[in-house]
């Protein structure tokens, strides 16, 4: 089952182009990497899916609604982390949770319960009356994505998720991520953390505003005569240099 | 409507867990008053002055009594000679001398005509206009008695400024109600502008609105509790007017408080219109600071009276919210007017607050682009 459909998606700034024209499709409880240097694009071909931006021509799909036409329905069905880490700092770990629980609409009655199990999920119980500010980055990251899937939305998004944090860190946010997949969420991750694109069931490489490549990592790795992402990337990207 | 108390619980957080917002809030407004009430007060107490009296008959004496035993003046010194005049002022001890005209008193009783000369240092010019006025008016009432004493005729010194509704010229009769003009613009415009900027910097603002969140709500949710705070302060302004100032409400407490409120929501509209323009939030501190608060201290009439101001800045005053609010406020708190001497007020704030709504709504951008 298809959850988000691109064709011919672009988007420009005056003369600048920064999303050409993409056409990808994403299945129910995929992980899909959305990869491309700074600047290649993706960050604005995810806004225009989340409905933070508008698309200057072709369509969009997000959870079977046109992002041009139903944005707010898209809204209720999906989940977003952004790269600014973005908890409320002044708040409890709870009191975010509860925040973003209630924004969703989740029922006052499970919240509660749905934050104990989550914290203990997490091993966070101890932490539930911190102040967000006070913790490690790698923990508030962690937070981050559990509020984003707190309401247990189909989609969610996230936006260069680990950056600022050690591999280690990232392997553990990625188990959160494969649960997540686990339960059916489809999980839509921009990255250019190479490492990272290996996790993924498949990637699409963004560069200049246009996806040049997209295929599972082993495919890709073939297709290319490679041993790791990052030697597809560099490939690609070379590519986009030369042509400059 | 759970979405919308979760939110604005949330902003209250904000508010009462920062240290400093909560100092702005709740503790600067009531430094200000008491600041502009006592410290910078306009009022004189106590000025040196000085008598060149080359007359010394009972007329003068009775005047130089007169003005020394007012609370106000306090005689320094008798001058001998004219040209002493000039020295005393310049070694900055008196800040008036009065001068009498020779035969003072002959001249009265025979042509009844006596000139007083008052000079005052006019480097500053609010002073000095003070002193004047008070010394004026001093001599006004000497005439009075005097008149009523032995039916002499009326002498040719005449004061024309005519002190209504702030008879001792008390500085707090101006301060309290443009100090509660700024209090409010601050607290509303600059906060809202700040915590929605802040949203932004810190990325959460992205995060709310791709969020089922409407738009109006999370506007709503932002201007509540300042629009909360902003009532507790309209109240504490005027709670210490009242009791610490000696300032009293004359007019209608309902009419101040719908006035106020109106005032609050074009400060809130200010906010939000900052707010969604900038995207910082040192860029939304230093736009309701320069843009508002500047305004608001200079071209209110508060500081200086609009009508001395050249044509241009009087012009660029009719635009200034406080302008109205604080012409309003001194309507209907210190003369006791009832609404309709403020309709014009009304009906200028009243479209200010709908235009102001109406643009920075349209303007808070549901799509981030």
């Amino acid at each position: 089952m298809k959850v988000i459909e691109a064709h011919d998606l672009t988007k420009r700034f005056g003369n600048f182009t920064a999303v050409d024209a993409i056409t990808f499709e994403v299945v129910k409880g995929e992980i899909f990497g959305f990869l491309g240097a700074n600047g290649a694009g993706k960050t604005t071909a995810m806004r225009m899916l989340c409905g933070l931006s508008k698309p200057t021509s072709g369509i969009g799909k997000v959870a079977g609604f046109d992002i041009q036409k139903d944005p707010e329905k898209i809204k209720k069905n999906i989940g977003y982390m952004s790269q600014k880490f973005a908890l409320y700092e002044d708040l409890k770990v709870w009191e975010n949770l509860r925040l973003f629980g209630g924004i969703y609409g989740v029922p006052a009655k499970e919240i509660n319960q749905r934050i104990d199990s989550l914290l203990q999920t997490l091993g966070f119980t101890t932490e539930k009356n911190t102040m967000v500010k006070s913790l490690p980055l790698g923990w508030k990251q962690k937070l981050a994505f559990s509020a984003a899937i707190f309401h247990e939305p189909k989609i969610v998004f996230l936006d260069e998720p680990t950056g600022g944090v050690d591999p280690a860190a990232r392997r553990q946010f990625w188990e959160l991520i494969y649960d997540a997949a686990d339960r059916g969420i489809t999980v839509f991750v921009t990255t250019h953390y190479m490492d990272e694109a290996e996790y993924c069931d498949r990637v699409s490489i963004m560069v200049d505003g246009r996806i040049d490549a997209l295929d599972s990592p082993t495919n890709l790795k073939e297709k290319y005569k490679v041993q790791s992402m990052d030697e597809v990337f560099f490939q690609l990207a070379r590519g986009a240099k030369a042509k400059e | 409507m759970r979405k919308f108390l979760v939110f604005t619980q949330k902003e209250f957080y904000h508010i009462f867990r920062d240290r400093w917002t909560m100092i702005i809030l709740l503790v600067l407004p009531i430094l200000m008053i008491l600041m502009f009430g006592f410290a910078i007060s306009t009022e004189i107490k106590s000025a040196r002055f000085a008598v060149y009296d080359p007359s010394h008959d009972l007329a003068t004496q009775k005047i130089t009594n007169k003005i020394q035993s007012s609370e106000y003046f306090t005689l320094e010194t008798y001058l001998s000679d004219p040209a002493q005049i000039e020295k005393v002022f310049q070694k900055g001890e008196i800040s008036l001398v009065v001068v009498y005209s020779e035969n003072f008193y002959q001249n009265i009783v025979q042509t009844g005509e006596a000139q007083i000369l008052l000079i005052a240092d006019g480097t500053d010019p609010n002073t000095a206009s003070t002193l004047v006025t008070y010394v004026s008016r001093l001599v006004a009432a000497y005439q009075v008695e005097q008149m009523g004493a032995s039916g002499l005729p009326p002498y040719q010194i005449q004061t024309e400024v005519k002190l209504l509704y702030n008879p001792t010229l008390k500085g707090a009769y101006t301060t309290v109600p443009g100090v509660m003009g700024l209090i409010l613009m601050l607290i509303c415009a600059m906060m809202t502008s700040v915590s929605i900027a802040r949203e932004k910097e810190f990325g959460t603002m992205e995060v709310i609105l791709v969020s089922p969140m409407p738009p109006l709500l999370i506007i709503l949710s932002k201007v509540i509790p300042y629009f909360t705070i902003s009532i507790v302060n309209y109240l504490t302004i005027l709670a210490l007017g009242v009791y610490a100032l000696d300032v009293p409400v004359v007019g209608s407490f309902m009419l101040l408080t719908m006035l106020s409120q109106l005032f609050i929501f074009v400060s809130l509209a200010l906010g939000l219109l900052i707010s969604s323009i900038v995207n910082t939030q040192i860029a939304a501190l230093l736009g309701s600071v320069m843009g508002l608060m500047l305004p608001a201290v200079l071209l209110s009439g508060l500081m200086f009276p609009i009508e001395n101001m050249p044509l241009f800045l009087q012009i660029l005053a009719q635009i200034v919210p406080a302008k109205w609010f604080i012409a309003a406020v001194k309507n209907v708190m210190i003369m006791g007017l009832g609404v309709e001497s403020i309709l014009r007020e009304l009906a200028v704030l009243g479209t200010m607050a709908v235009v102001l709504i109406a643009v920075s709504f349209k303007k808070f951008k549901i799509r981030l682009d």
